[in-house]
């Protein structure tokens, strides 16, 4: 491919990743607001949310994030905590590692990672044939400004909407988390399984006494490590092609 | 001891750029480890349901209004509702419960 041919490729896959950015955009826009009220509540301002919405790019990372912040927790429990929930996209990014082409130069291998999101994944690992890196710049572009734009306006209005709203914005995010496990549940029964025990034991844990006082970071920490950890010694996945494809729902 | 939340951000954002950007630079074969793929694959549904509830249900000042949401927004993200869906629909229930609790 000549040097001209290729940059006529970039253009086309950016523009066409503007384009199918649009709907993701519309539903980050809506959610990273109630991310905003999240960042609010911990006493960010709307740059500072900004600029963590901008370099994190992370929908359940950044929640966890604020309420770190908000708890005044350690610089080591914020690095765990978004270790532990940033991990599922390590796995989106091995395989994205195998959908590009191997002529991918480094940056541009940088920016694709620096921009994964469960929707971008979704959106550039179900393009036919290799992955176009522009492609995910074009979905990113268009989609993440409006996730940083909603996270400052949840900031800013969050502070002069009624708390009955605030709430009901509040409920989005875990509304979205609901959105993202729940297929696996229904298509991977064991999934559907541990959804239901994580969710019994986190509010076991929550109200126990003693070990209610650990936080709710700890407590995710925990969970994670022992339920995930238990099942993949349980349930070893035995087709893992397939069943890391399904990660594209 | 007085965090700065601009340390705060920096880590999150350096912790979550190493784990997207490495795999993707450093790891061009397919990881093999059976255990760790596993382990890596229901990683994040653990986590989310754990994120999710009780926090569901604490958020909202009517717990009942938490559950149902919670209710609701499975069986629909269950049916194929997408993202956004999902996430209007638990919304729309635990504002509409709260207004109903919330009158005399």
């Amino acid at each position: 491919m000549d040097n001209q041919d290729k940059k006529s490729q970039a253009k086309k896959w950016f523009l066409k990743g503007l384009r199918d950015g649009i709907p993701i955009a519309a539903g980050y826009f809506a959610v990273s607001f109630a991310l905003g009220i999240t960042a609010r509540n911990a006493g960010l301002t709307w740059y500072q949310a900004a600029l963590a919405s901008l370099l994190c790019n992370a929908s359940a990372g950044e929640y966890a994030g604020f309420e770190v912040i908000a708890s005044s927790g350690s610089y080591i429990t914020m690095a765990l905590i978004t270790a532990i929930i940033s991990a599922r996209y390590m796995l989106m990014s091995i395989t994205l590692s195998q959908k590009l082409a191997p002529e991918t130069n480094t940056t541009q291998r940088l920016f694709v990672g620096f921009w994964v999101t469960d929707e971008i994944f979704g959106a550039s690992s179900t393009v036919p044939g290799k992955l176009n890196p522009h492609y995910n710049y074009g979905l990113a572009v268009c989609s993440l400004s409006f996730w940083a734009l909603g996270t400052s306006l949840g900031v800013v209005v969050g502070n002069i909407l009624p708390a009955l709203a605030v709430t009901a914005l509040g409920v989005l995010l875990y509304g979205m988390f609901l959105a993202i496990i729940m297929p696996e549940g229904r298509k991977n029964k064991k999934v559907g399984l541990l959804i239901i025990i994580s969710m019994a034991l986190s509010f076991a844990l929550s109200r126990l006494p003693n070990v209610s006082a650990l936080g709710e970071g700890t407590r995710i920490i925990i969970l994670t490590l022992l339920i995930a950890g238990t099942a993949a010694f349980v349930f070893p996945i035995s087709d893992a092609k397939k069943e890391d494809g399904s990660f594209e729902a | 001891m007085k965090h700065n939340v601009y340390i705060y951000i920096l880590i999150m954002f350096a912790v979550s750029f190493l784990l997207r950007a490495l795999p993707l630079t450093l790891i061009r074969k397919e990881i093999k480890n059976k255990y760790f793929r596993s382990f890596l694959y229901y990683v994040p549904y653990v986590t989310l349901a754990v994120m999710t509830f009780p926090a569901i249900m604490d958020l909202t000042g009517t717990p009942a209004a938490g559950l149902i949401a919670l209710a609701a927004g499975m069986i629909a993200a269950y049916f194929g509702a997408g993202l956004f869906p999902t996430a209007a629909i638990c919304s729309v229930i635990v504002f509409a419960v709260e207004f109903i609790a919330s009158r005399p």
